[in-house]
């Protein structure tokens, strides 16, 4: 096994669960190392505007506990990257302490070197007022207020500070944001993988087993110098040329060119070759360094709060003049709430069964026999926004409107309480580029457990 | 005329970071690959149309021969995870490229 290096991701996400016997079999078999993502930005902004985490405690102790018994048995090390959602320094601490109660019920020590990835908002600003910050891919740049109005800032980490965590004695690595396929590029490069290999691998692996058929679960690489076999974890699931092409396109705004913190991964050359019934594999990637070193920064912020309520409408009379209809009841509400014509609190409609999902962007507005409608409501303080919620959910219940029949009410309410405020809600302040020169993210090392 | 339902075996959406939605489309042999990109019906003009954008937000409009794929990536509207959010994960948009009727 010479010039061989493998590498395990049993979930493509800590905390969404994995089957432990498989997990073990693979283990077995022989691996380099464990990697594992923990965080993302696809589930919105309010897990780093609300510092909440992905999953809960419990699914993160059920997904780590084999993680952290392999780790002590074979002395293979554990990379965690973006840890609880957002990778904020506090999510990572929490991370660190699930770690300790895992070491302490196991009776074994954890040597674990922790990355934070937290930025000061003092940082961003300079950076801003000097230019030093690229537009998003709306072509906005952020605003001062913008910087100041983010609850917290995290940077995208690359593969230098897991390098750094790495140079050192260390069973598991917890790493605040981080570029997801980083923590692979880190382990993988030093042990003499061409870069382009290492960062295919990264990106392909971070989501564990979805570059499988049927998708779902983990999977695992083992690299040589110049090209790398992926297979899945589970023994029912296959990798194909396809599944693997696939997912290297998968989530990039480009098929070809997948830039990163430190270059850009070309996938352009890349040839995939069915190896055995259920391995393939890659050649061909290439790594183009970049000159000038760019983070991506990433920011949240507390827009207001929300209030919902949910009902069907069953009525073709009402269905067939719905939009007429809801605009009324928005009128009718904005006469009872002037914040909604001040504009410091909004009103919105979903028609479940009629354009719900894509808005302006349907080319097929057909209703359905019946029509869900979510009401949401936006404003600066809870209690603003329940009232209007409620104003608004007695509009659409009991507004008139022509031809009608159904004179005791409009909307079929599944949920009591009918009103229901449901927090915060978040944007994202920040998701732009930022010259990364002369930023250190520390590396904190420290022993838990017994 | 076939729907590329018929042709494709992968048709699919997602986010691409919070302010773009990425299209994927992968077919398994290069002659329907070739048929569809021949065909000329995946351009950028037809695809805003579909999706009622403005044409300047098609970011990414492309057949990708290594991966027998065509991609197509636009802005996302409005701010993702946001109030009037529609679709967190932008996982459910691809809908409208099942019917697209290729020659």
């Amino acid at each position: 096994m010479s010039g061989e290096v493998t590498v395990l991701t049993p979930t493509g996400m800590l905390g969404y669960g994995y089957r432990e016997a498989d997990f073990e079999s693979c283990v077995r078999a022989g691996v380099d190392a464990i990697v594992v993502d923990s965080g993302s930005t696809d589930p919105g902004p309010s897990m780093l505007g609300l510092g909440h985490t992905l999953v809960t405690e419990e699914s993160y102790l059920r997904d780590l506990r084999p993680m952290v018994r392999a780790v002590h048995r074979h002395r293979i090390p554990l990379l965690i990257g973006s840890a609880g959602g957002a990778g904020t320094d506090e999510q990572v601490d929490q991370m660190v302490e699930l770690l300790r109660r895992i070491a302490v019920e196991q009776g074994i020590a954890l040597r674990v070197a922790a990355i934070y990835s937290q930025l000061p908002r003092s940082v961003v600003r300079e950076r801003l007022a000097q230019g030093r910050i690229e537009p998003n891919a709306r072509g906005e740049l952020p605003s001062e207020s913008d910087v100041d109005s983010s609850e917290a800032v995290v940077a995208q980490i690359g593969a230098e500070p897991f390098e750094a965590a790495l140079s050192g004695p260390v069973d598991v690595v917890v790493a605040g944001r981080a570029y997801d396929p980083a923590p692979y590029a880190a382990f993988l490069v030093p042990r003499g993988i061409e870069p382009g290999i290492a960062w295919h691998i990264g990106k392909i692996l971070e989501c564990g087993g979805v570059c499988a058929e049927p998708k779902g679960g983990g999977a695992l690489a083992t690299a040589r110098a110049d090209s790398f076999d992926i297979k899945p974890m589970g023994p029912e699931q296959r990798c194909t040329p396809l599944s693997v092409a696939a997912h290297t396109l998968y989530e990039n705004s480009r098929p070809d060119l997948l830039a990163g913190p430190g270059g850009v991964l070309d996938v352009g050359g890349c040839a995939y070759e069915q190896l055995d019934e259920r391995t393939v594999r890659v050649s061909g990637s290439r790594f183009e360094p970049t000159p000038r070193r760019l983070i991506k920064v990433e920011g949240a912020a507390i827009t207001g709060h929300r209030c919902i309520f949910i009902g069907g409408i069953h009525d073709p009379v009402l269905i067939g003049q719905l939009d007429d209809f809801l605009a009324r009841v928005e009128a009718e509400t904005a006469e009872l709430h002037p914040e909604l014509a001040a504009g410091s609190a909004s009103v919105r409609f979903h028609v479940y069964g009629r354009d719900a999902v894509m808005g302006q962007r349907e080319p097929n507005p057909v209703p359905g026999h019946e029509v869900g409608i979510l009401g949401e409501v936006v404003a600066e303080t809870p209690e603003a926004a329940k009232a209007i919620c409620t104003s608004a959910r007695i509009g659409v219940l009991h507004l008139n409107y022509p031809g009608q029949l159904a004179t005791a009410g409009n909307l079929a309410l599944p949920l009591t309480p009918l009103d229901n405020p449901i927090g915060p809600v978040c944007a994202f302040s920040l998701y732009h580029l930022m010259e990364a020169d002369g930023l250190e993210h520390a590396v904190v090392r420290e022993e838990v457990g017994a | 005329m076939t729907a590329l339902r018929e042709l494709a075996k992968v048709i699919r959406s997602k986010n691409a970071g919070p302010h773009e939605i990425t299209f994927d489309v992968m077919f398994t042999d290069e002659a329907t690959f070739a048929r569809v990109r021949d065909s000329g019906v995946l351009t950028p003009e037809r695809l805003a149309r579909l999706y009622r954008a403005d044409v300047s937000h098609v970011r990414v409009c492309t057949f990708f021969a290594p991966a027998l794929a065509f991609k197509l990536t636009l802005v996302r509207f409005g701010d993702q995870g946001g109030a009037g959010e529609r679709d967190t994960f932008g996982a459910q948009q691809h809908a409208p490229l099942l019917d697209v009727e290729v020659p």
